[in-house]
């Protein structure tokens, strides 16, 4: 049994240890401006053909929502952009954005990098840096 | 039982619609008491697809075939708003080599108490209670049970880690349980000199190679409450299809250790889930 453990120790270090190798950062791997552009479009193109979540961005103005969102990707993967807009908490207080709504988004956002093929390693490295702005995105 | 159950199953596959809106595979498989988890250990997930204000129902029949025996479930859960699954699950037990077999029904409530398995930095934490009601009691008296009927309650965390092993998304979860059970309650609760609860670990971690498929562990202790045969901790080492979010396959191969004095039982575990 410790012998088994031990194995399966080096097996999930070695494993690890090719997950931490350095390389260009997450934003040249997704693309750079040309592949974050085409995120957030495809994003958007989600979000209008979703009747769960569409009517939040009823009257939101798109060309702003789409300036910032692109900026801040850019800005969290490592990009030479600094995110200028409002906070998360800001920008979403008074829309009440569900788990649902957030779910729903998320598979958006899956359903976009699966169709760009975006290897799972950076679909991962990115959900990674979205995934937590839950707490200030939801219920608000 | 498990015939029929896979038949409907089956047949209901076409009219399936689109599931509630968490994220595919999130659900967890169901155990072989019927609960969301691995194939014998329950997460702290709610199983099926409803996220808040929606609600799913899954089914599932699975087999486990080890040397001397073999285990037949099969279940039924409704989930409701991400925060109740309510269960239900039938056992047999077949002793294939000494014959005869015995049955249990699990009736189990799990209740999301804290935590968002994808979002939150603290794991997702539920509260669980299963009610088991054996239903062949003679043989499990014979060896020494004291009850027919027992209440396990456990406590699960589960957190999904991103891009950890090789880029891969890790699940881990660990399961706090306090139970009476011998054999899970297939050989009933407690024993004559023993009718404490007992508080046992159960852990489980799957790497999702993809959205759809998770390769993973578990481990299960359990008591050894009766003096006819040791009982010993069951394992397994299992990989789940989530083929989309109607239909899962959970395969694994188990290791239960000695069941009524037979020797080293391990074997399969096949099972088959539809939700909607």
């Amino acid at each position: 049994m410790v012998k088994r453990s031990g194995l399966i120790g080096a097996c999930l270090a070695l494993l690890l240890g090719c997950s931490t190798a350095t390389g260009p950062v997450l934003y040249q791997r997704l693309g750079a401006e040309e592949g974050i552009n085409a995120i957030v479009d495809g994003l958007l193109f989600e979000i209008e053909h979703d009747e769960r979540i569409v009517h939040h961005f009823a009257d939101s103005d798109i060309g702003r929502f789409r300036a910032m969102l692109t900026e801040q990707l850019c800005d969290l993967t490592g990009g030479p952009c600094q995110y200028s807009g409002s906070t998360m908490q800001q920008s979403h207080t008074g829309f009440n954005i569900t788990l649902a709504d957030y779910d729903a988004l998320v598979e958006g956002l899956i359903k976009v990098m699966q169709r760009q093929q975006i290897s799972i390693t950076d679909q991962n490295a990115l959900l990674a840096l979205l995934a937590p702005m839950y707490k200030d995105i939801s219920y608000r | 039982m498990n015939l029929r159950l896979l038949l409907i199953i089956f047949f209901c596959l076409p009219t399936l619609a689109s599931a509630g809106s968490k994220i595919i595979a999130t659900g967890g498989a169901t155990t072989v008491e019927g609960n969301a988890g691995g194939g014998i250990v329950p997460w702290a997930v709610i199983n099926g697809y409803a996220s808040s204000d929606e609600w799913s129902v899954t089914t599932f029949a699975g087999r486990v075939g080890v040397n001397d025996f073999s285990l037949n479930s099969a279940g039924i859960a409704l989930s409701l708003d991400n925060t109740w699954e309510l269960s239900y699950a039938r056992q047999r037990f077949a002793l294939e080599s000494i014959g005869g077999s015995l049955s249990q029904d699990i009736f189990s409530v799990k209740y999301h108490l804290a935590g968002e398995l994808l979002y939150t930095a603290m794991p997702q934490i539920s509260l669980g209670i299963q009610h088991k009601r054996n239903l062949d009691f003679a043989l499990p008296q014979a060896v020494g049970a004291r009850s027919a009927n027992g209440t396990d309650f456990y406590l699960a965390a589960s957190k999904l880690l991103f891009n950890q092993v090789a880029g891969r998304n890790l699940l881990l979860n660990g399961t706090l349980r306090a139970s009476k059970a011998n054999q899970t309650g297939l050989l009933g609760f407690g024993s004559s000199n023993d009718n404490s609860y007992q508080l046992l670990f159960e852990g489980s971690a799957a790497v999702l190679l993809n959205y759809n498929l998770a390769l993973g562990i578990e481990y299960k202790q359990k008591p050894d409450n009766l003096a006819f045969a040791a009982e010993q901790h069951w394992r397994d080492i299992f990989i789940a299809w989530f083929i989309n979010k109607n239909v899962s396959v959970t395969g694994a191969y188990v290791d239960l250790g000695n069941i009524a004095g037979q020797g080293s039982q391990t074997g399969y575990y096949l099972a088959l889930e539809a939700t909607w």
